[in-house]
């Protein structure tokens, strides 16, 4: 079970830089722990979170092992056109998650 | 004359402003208590209050879900009993722990939410430190944010109070420390980089970042007593509800913040 949340602004000036904030839940489990019985409890992370303004990349990152759980994403990107934000989160264990946020241009 | 308004402007000024720092120095003199919010890192109190940064909130969100979910052999949520939760839950986690109606002990917010599970709901109870159950307290705690810890006036609760206080005060474990020791005499110190904070409990349940997730008074009770080298009571103790109504006398009027987020 995943959960979301997202922070963009709805409305937007043309040309205008806007920032968007992700935050999702995930253990981020980092595969060099040891578990209750001693054996190393196997690595479940979020390797990658792209995000798309109308199908255009306009953000990814690769995630590590060392990022902490719950990763908080923020990162920015000139409104050109009104459209939808798509993000998606994929990892290991089948993971993957998508939420979207319409932005209106105007 | 204009020299002579001048003059008086200031005057007027002057007064102003030493009235002002006296009524802050006031206000500072008559309540030295401060919440660990105030002495964290600026970065860590915008991602408190930021309800899109604030890690908390996913476990608000989870447990809004959950919240309407039906549960157990009676099939009932909580919504079906309780309504929205922002009116009918409104004001409780700065009251609790209390007796609820019927009950023979004072329970905490989570202990609360599993008698409801057992006695409405006719489910099992919810395992201490679970995500469903720390989101559902996460979820009621969210409600009374920004009003002050009220505790009720029950004199049932009284000598519970009073015991929670015994255990704040007595030496214990290997170190041969008690909870005044550090919370009361050198708060405010640094204890190995960080500063000792008073221990109000006002953010409850807690992000804590050590943690990776969200955790109860319980837990932090637990992280202390371990701390101490003492030996944590079992999950289920009473002694936890004891500290906890004495912890929420101690800080009463406070804000409540919850979830809050501490390092």
């Amino acid at each position: 079970m995943a959960d979301v949340l997202v922070n963009a602004p709805k409305t937007a000036k043309r040309g205008a830089v806007v920032e968007i904030k992700a935050l999702i839940l995930h253990p981020m489990e980092t595969g060099f722990r040891p578990g209750p019985n001693g054996r190393i409890i196997p690595r479940n992370i979020i390797e990658r979170f792209t995000a798309t303004w109308n199908d255009a990349e306009i953000f990814s990152m690769d995630m590590s092992p060392a990022i902490s759980a719950n990763p908080f994403v923020s990162f920015f990107a000139v409104a050109a056109e009104s459209g939808v934000v798509r993000l998606r989160w994929t990892g290991d264990e089948g993971f993957v998650v998508e939420e979207q946020v319409a932005i209106a241009v105007e | 004359m204009t020299a002579l308004r001048f003059g008086i402007g200031l005057a007027i000024v002057f007064a102003a402003s030493y009235a002002f720092a006296q009524g802050m120095a006031d206000k500072g003199g008559a309540d030295k208590r401060r919440s660990g919010y105030r002495d964290m890192g600026e970065a860590l109190q915008k991602m408190q209050d930021d309800d899109t940064a604030n890690p908390g909130m996913l476990f608000v969100q989870l447990g809004s879900q959950s919240w309407a979910k039906a549960a157990g052999a009676a099939g009932k949520s909580c919504a079906d009993c309780h309504g929205a939760a922002a009116t009918s839950m409104k004001g409780v986690a700065a009251r609790y722990p209390a007796f609820p109606k019927g009950a023979d002990t004072a329970v905490d917010l989570e202990g609360r939410i599993n008698l409801c599970r057992t006695a409405n709901q006719q489910a099992e109870k919810l395992p201490p430190e679970s995500r469903e159950l720390l989101a559902l307290a996460a979820y009621v705690a969210r409600q009374s944010r920004g009003m002050p810890i009220a505790p009720p006036a029950d004199p049932r609760l009284a000598p519970l109070r009073a015991q929670g206080a015994a255990i704040w005060a007595v030496r214990q474990g290997q170190l041969n420390l008690s909870c005044v020791i550090c919370h009361d005499d050198n708060a405010g110190k640094k204890l190995a980089g960080v500063t000792i904070p008073q221990a109000h409990p006002t953010g409850y349940p807690i992000y804590r970042l050590e943690w990776q997730t969200l955790g109860s008074l319980k837990r932090r009770l637990r992280n202390c007593l371990v701390g101490i080298r003492a030996e944590a009571y079992a999950y289920d103790a009473p002694e936890y509800v004891m500290l906890g109504l004495f912890l929420m006398d101690r800080a009463k009027g406070m804000i409540v913040e919850s979830p809050g987020v501490r390092p």
